[in-house]
């Protein structure tokens, strides 16, 4: 165990010295102005609108779908560069070997890369989702009623993309592996969407679809999850579900079963790859 | 310390070991020679558990190579190798007693000073890698092979980027090594260090063990010149037990001797004899 701490550690030293989270929690501090700012602008401008109208709830839907949408986004971002190099990328420029012929399992090394990059990313969005949570709430009365359950599906989320960075990073450089990975990003997102306006147009087929993407990426799957816990019930649901953030869809226990099972497998996979590897 | 036999590696367009033996004792230091692309590299990382092998069997301390065993018992230093470059040469030193489990503090810090002391980097314990030299760097990296007290060193190139100075200390850190009982594996390409340095030499060409034996042997038996009052005798291709033979032939025939020197050829000779300029054959 301690050598996966002593890997983890040297990751979160490389964040810190070469000054990733600084960056990273100034241009956070920046969105969070920018949505302090939305939320202000929204209150005042439909504030009177909505009040006539008595559809109060999807400003904060929508406005939260919104964060969501860029807090996992840019957790995904975040978890991409800290492991797109972890290992062939790494490997290639002569950091791996020196560490790997230690007395430390190919699998310790990528568990510690892995727990660092897991802290970070999954920290990064558990605590800005919380600030736009905290931040929606100021400004509006009433929040979706299962708003603060949006939030485990999109740490979650990030770590599964985090795990499947690291699989990939195993197989190939890590420009191939940050392109891959964000591109399979893009594409659920758009599988997601797809799948709800199948769902809603009763177009089978692509309902289909995304359900299969759901089940190769799951973090798409903990978004629409995380979405459908920030939809508003009734025909005012459909509005922010249809919206350009991605579908919406209950996903359960089994989901977060399944996708804990699925960043195990990958897991192991990635261990696997790892070990059969030359460096 | 190190025992292979038999050792086979191929990779998708060419096969880099073909039935290597190697063998390391402890206090030995062993030159391994060969042109680019020979499968010293692989040889080397195959002890390290870096590249599986195909076949064959290595083991070193007595354990299988690359287990865990093995490993810590073991200092390496790759040829292409980087350190975290926003780290110190202190902080990476400390990584590596971590990594070994050694103590960071008290001793953990004398172990550090000691290294670097012995590789000439005491004033640049906090220097940044990223600002050091290839050279310093290679020092830095013997440094850290020598963490945790190994049993056995595997070095590739490391003097590779080193001026004579930094290639003359390199030399009495592995002889200091060698007088601790640390076996020495040096893969490199400076016949010089080799011949002053290795106890013993491997030669490998194109995968296969061409050559083996220590220097003296290897580079003996080559001639003998003779001075006489009648000038000087040249016998080339002579071994050393023939001499007495010859001089006593002359010493028969009337000449008076007045110096025996016999003839040694260079690892350069050797080198090129047997494996020649493979690099624009290749």
């Amino acid at each position: 165990m301690t050598e996966i701490f002593v890997i983890a550690r040297l990751a979160l030293q490389e964040a810190v010295r070469r000054r990733v989270l600084l960056v990273v929690a100034v241009l956070t501090l920046a969105s969070a102005v920018l949505y302090f700012i939305g939320c202000l602008s929204l209150k005042h401008h439909v504030g009177g609108f909505l009040a006539t109208q008595n559809i109060d709830p999807i400003v904060p839907a929508t406005l939260l779908g919104l964060a969501s949408f860029g807090t996992l986004f840019l957790g995904s971002v975040l978890s991409v560069f800290l492991t797109a190099g972890a290992v062939r990328g790494d490997a290639d420029r002569g950091l791996v070997q020196p560490l790997v012929v230690r007395p430390v399992g190919r699998g310790a090394y990528l568990a510690g890369r892995a727990l660092a990059a897991l802290v970070i990313s999954a920290t990064y969005v558990l605590v800005v989702s919380i600030g736009a949570t905290v931040m929606t709430r100021l400004f509006f009365a009433e929040l979706p009623p299962a708003a603060w359950q949006a939030i485990p599906p999109l740490v979650l989320g990030v770590c599964v993309v985090t795990v499947v960075t690291l699989l990939v990073s195993c197989l190939l450089s890590t420009v191939a592996t940050g392109i891959s990975v964000l591109m399979a990003y893009g594409a659920g997102l758009v599988a997601g969407l797809l799948g709800e306006i199948g769902h809603t147009l009763g177009a089978n087929t692509l309902s289909s679809i995304a359900d299969g993407v759901s089940y190769a990426l799951p973090f798409e799957a903990m978004y629409r999850d995380a979405l459908n816990k920030l939809s508003p019930a009734g025909p005012l649901g459909q509005l922010v579900q249809l919206g350009p953030l991605g579908g919406a869809r209950s996903g359960g226990i089994g989901l977060w079963i399944y996708s804990i099972g699925y960043m195990v497998a990958c897991g192991a996979l990635a261990t696997w790859v790892f070990r059969k590897s030359d460096l | 310390m190190v025992q292979a036999t038999g050792l086979t590696k191929a990779y998708k367009r060419s096969v880099a070991l073909r039935g290597v033996d190697i063998e390391v004792a402890p206090g030995e230091v062993v030159g391994l020679l060969g042109p680019n692309g020979a499968g010293k590299s692989t040889l080397t990382k195959v002890l390290t558990g870096l590249v599986r092998p195909d076949g064959g069997t290595a083991r070193v301390v007595g354990a299988p190579a690359g287990s865990i065993t093995a490993r810590t018992r073991v200092g390496y230093l790759a040829e292409l190798f980087r350190f975290p470059g926003w780290a110190s040469a202190d902080e990476v030193l400390i990584l590596h007693q971590r990594l070994v489990g050694r103590p960071v503090t008290g001793e953990g810090v004398a172990e550090r000073e000691q290294l670097l002391a012995e590789v000439g980097l005491t004033h640049a314990a906090d220097t940044r890698v990223e600002t050091m030299s290839k050279g310093m760097q290679q020092r830095l990296g013997l440094a850290q092979a020598l963490i945790g007290d190994p049993a056995v060193l595997l070095l590739d190139e490391p003097t590779s980027a080193l001026d004579p100075a930094g290639r003359h200390t390199v030399r009495e850190v592995l002889s200091r090594a060698r007088d601790r009982g640390i076996g020495v594996l040096l893969n490199t390409h400076l016949l010089g260090e080799v011949e002053l340095l290795a106890d013993r030499v491997v030669l490998i060409d194109a995968g296969q063990v061409v050559t083996a034996g220590s220097v003296s042997d290897l580079t003996a038996g080559h001639g003998v010149t003779i001075e006489t009052d009648d000038g000087t005798v040249e016998r080339a291709g002579v071994t050393r037990d023939e001499v007495p033979g010859i001089v006593a032939e002359l010493v028969a025939s009337g000449r008076e001797i007045y110096a025996v020197v016999p003839r040694r050829s260079t690892l350069e000779d050797l080198y090129l004899s047997l494996v020649g300029d493979r690099e624009t054959q290749r």
